[in-house]
């Protein structure tokens, strides 16, 4: 049984292996040759999942689909400036969406915040250093996702997908601010034990 | 050098998912223009995001969107790689937000005998209040929170408390209930970068200030 569900793992991290090797190089093929075909093929699979992202807060269907758009179009103009070094292609997607929200939905457009830490510059630290492996990420992140307890969860999807700060998370879920702050790190030592140690 | 005290890993969290109150997003990006350790951890929990983000159920986009994205890529100025810019005595976001690269450009309020503030002006409805404070040589910190959350990057100089030294790029990341009493060391001035949550009590900041100075 034991040995199955290892195989079903496996299989899926080998998926999200390929996956995201096929994002890398249709990436690759936008920024150096502006491919609309290529450009396709990333809309179609990041578009509907942006606009899932963006339609928190019941936001309008109109509205989530003008920050997809304007998602996309960022994806197209930044695609020289990814580097597969720093992380996957559905991370920096997520970066990118995370960053609009930041300076379009909550903030001042005169002032963009997102701009501050801009992770597109290139950093003065030695790159081994800093960086992800990418092969440890690709399927690692997942697998993580896949194992961490519900409550866990429940407060990684409140932030990172709904948008609520942690005091608002503690509000909603009725449970003490330190208790939120908690279970984020613990999620975060989990992500952190897994890319480490793969188990 | 490399900082020795990094960022909590909730403070990491809600960073990547982009729900840290503006005051302390500026700390915090500013800490990992000097922090390499937490850049990691940042990307890690942005990895998190990503992955939150591809789980979500497909929301059909209209042939209408996809058709205007396809219309505006001719128009869409491409990005170019940024050049590198200089450290300055301010982390780069920090350099950014006040245009100033020297501490010297900063408009100084003196507040009491080797006690200077400047107050940073956040857009309209940035939440968090975020300020330099200068303190002299030898002189304990004030306390500048006082019942809420807070960040304390250093950027100059050193201050000791009972949690250890902490110089250029150390982040004090704590809990509201933890007291403490930092002391600056002798051989100059500590600059640090502090975002408090709520808005500051001065009643209780000035009777910080009066307080003898406390030497090492």
């Amino acid at each position: 049984m034991l040995a199955v569900m290892d195989s079903a793992d496996r299989q899926k991290d080998r998926d999200k292996q390929t996956q995201e090797a096929l994002f890398r190089a249709l990436i690759k093929r936008v920024a150096q040759n502006h491919d609309r075909q290529a450009f396709a093929g990333l809309f179609d699979h990041f578009a509907p999942r942006l606009k899932s992202f963006m339609m928190r807060k019941n936001a309008s269907a109109e509205l989530a689909e003008d920050l997809v758009q304007e998602a996309m179009i960022a994806v197209w103009t930044k695609a020289g400036l990814y580097e597969p070094a720093k992380g996957s292609v559905t991370t920096w997607v997520f970066t990118i969406a995370r960053n609009l929200r930041i300076d379009r939905i909550r903030r001042d457009v005169h002032m963009p915040m997102s701009e501050l830490g801009d992770y597109d510059a290139p950093s003065d630290a030695p790159e081994g250093e800093e960086l992800l492996g990418r092969k440890q990420e690709d399927g690692m992140v997942s697998k993580a996702l896949g194992n961490i307890p519900d409550e866990q969860r429940q407060v990684l999807l409140l932030s990172f997908v709904e948008d609520m700060p942690q005091s608002e998370i503690a509000a909603r879920l009725a449970i003490p601010l330190g208790t939120v702050k908690s279970r984020m790190r613990l999620a975060y030592g989990h992500l952190r034990r897994i890319l480490e140690t793969g188990l | 050098m490399k900082p020795h005290h990094h960022l909590d890993h909730g403070t990491v969290m809600a960073y990547a998912a982009g729900t840290l109150d503006e005051a302390f997003m500026i700390v915090v990006a500013s800490h990992l223009a000097l922090c390499a350790f937490c850049r990691k951890a940042v990307h890690e929990a942005e990895a998190l995001g990503g992955e939150l983000m591809s789980e979500l159920a497909a929301n059909a986009v209209s042939a209408e969107c996809r058709t205007r994205t396809f219309a505006a890529l001719d128009q869409a100025t491409l990005h170019r790689l940024p050049v590198a810019v200089p450290q300055t005595e301010l982390p780069v976001p920090l350099a950014r937000l006040l245009d100033a690269t020297s501490f010297k450009d900063i408009a100084w309020k003196k507040k009491a005998p080797g006690v200077a503030m400047f107050d940073i002006k956040l857009p309209a409805h940035a939440r968090g209040q975020l300020k330099l404070l200068r303190i002299g040589a030898g002189r304990a910190m004030p306390e500048h929170g006082h019942g809420g959350e807070e960040i304390t990057l250093v950027l100059q100089g050193a201050y000791r408390d009972h949690m250890g030294r902490f110089a250029r790029g150390d982040v004090a990341d704590l809990d509201q209930d933890i007291e403490h009493q930092p002391v600056v060391e002798q051989d100059g001035d500590c600059i640090c970068l502090v975002a408090t949550e709520a808005p500051t009590r001065f009643k209780s900041l000035a009777a910080r200030l009066m307080q003898p100075f406390v030497g090492i």
